[in-house]
């Protein structure tokens, strides 16, 4: 590559909006178009810097939900966090055509990239799913049979990102599996209660720890936490999961 | 659970880091310097509901590293660590 001493170093640059797109009811999708975008692997996330007019500014992190792609365009959902600095203007007052600082693609550590070919397994808790999307996008645009399992925790139906999306890529090449757990409300006639991914279900719900599969959790702290300690008591490889936790970081500058 | 604060992941660093670094840390390994630890950066407890940023190791909960801004200067200290290992092919 071109320039390599300084392609190491992020720096932030212009992104447009070009594209909104509601999720749920608090949470919307951003396609950006940017003109010197270097690419990103799925997993990978940016930050976003909001400079109010007295100078005033705050980032925040926001996973990259987009497959991989070389057009200068990737998408980002943002959840809009009650008494949030940012999200409520990401997620209700943006408009197409509206410029945002970003910088990124940032992390090479929670990514996954379609020359991985063994057994993956996707926990998701809430928006935990963005970088998760990301890589069940990339393994659809590059054809990969990979065997995938997602297990999607979400309050109720109405909280579900990419509901439509993900009920056509399910079952597609019996190698990618949606499972949902609904910790609040579930949909009519579910056969099971509300609740809490405990040991039964993530031993149904989850490849067995035999195939030794690759593991990605996102979510929020206490869900990671939870749903980690599930993966080693049923007999995983500490080694073997990756983990992405998000909460209020606050960070202002 | 570890306490009141809650923590992010190393991962969560890599955007303040790769201001100050030319490769990525959060995808480095390193080793803690108070319980001999090793592993990936990006494993590492993360705070930033602080002035600056602190990492402690995952197991022991020791200091691994802080980052603060003041104006125009980064104070980064890393003397939590014993060593850094990091992929220069990046």
């Amino acid at each position: 590559m071109e320039g390599t001493a300084v392609l190491g170093r992020v720096t932030w640059r212009t992104a447009t909006v070009v594209g909104l797109r509601d999720e749920t009811a608090s949470a919307r999708t951003l396609a950006l178009a940017m003109n010197d975008w270097p690419g990103h692997i799925a997993g990978q996330h940016v930050d976003v810097r909001l400079t109010a007019a007295d100078g005033y500014s705050a980032v925040r992190s926001y996973s990259i939900a987009s497959a991989p792609s070389t057009d200068g365009h990737i998408e980002i959902t943002v959840e809009r966090l009650p008494n949030g600095e940012v999200s409520p203007y990401l997620t209700e007052q943006v408009l197409l055509g509206d410029e945002l600082e970003l910088r990124g693609p940032i992390g090479r550590w929670f990514v996954w990239t379609p020359e991985q070919v063994g057994p993956i397994q996707l926990v998701a808790g809430g928006s935990g799913i963005v970088p998760l999307m990301a890589m069940i996008r990339s393994r659809e645009s590059a054809g990969s049979n990979a065997p995938f399992r997602l297990l999607y925790s979400v309050r109720g139906p109405e909280a579900i990102f990419y509901h439509d999306e993900l009920q056509a890529l399910s079952g597609e090449r019996d190698s990618l599996l949606v499972t949902y757990a609904y910790t609040r409300v579930t949909p009519k006639d579910w056969p099971r209660p509300a609740g809490r991914i405990d040991a039964e279900r993530m031993a149904n719900d989850s490849w067995p720890p035999e195939l030794r599969p690759s593991m990605y959790v996102c979510g929020p702290t206490s869900f990671v936490e939870h749903t980690t300690e599930l993966l080693i008591a049923a007999g995983h490889n500490r080694e073997k999961i990756r983990t992405e936790r998000f909460g209020a970081t606050g960070e202002t500058k | 659970m570890n306490g009141s604060m809650s923590y992010l992941d190393g991962n969560a660093a890599a955007g303040e880091l790769n201001r100050i670094f030319a490769v990525d840390v959060t995808n480095a390994k390193g080793q803690c310097g108070n319980c001999g630890a090793k592993g990936r950066f990006a494993d590492a407890h993360l705070y930033m509901q602080c002035p600056g940023l602190v990492a402690r190791c995952a197991l022991c909960g020791h200091i691994l590293l802080r980052l603060v801004h003041m104006g125009q200067r980064a104070f980064l200290d890393l003397r939590g660590m014993t060593y850094l290992s990091l992929d220069t092919t990046e």
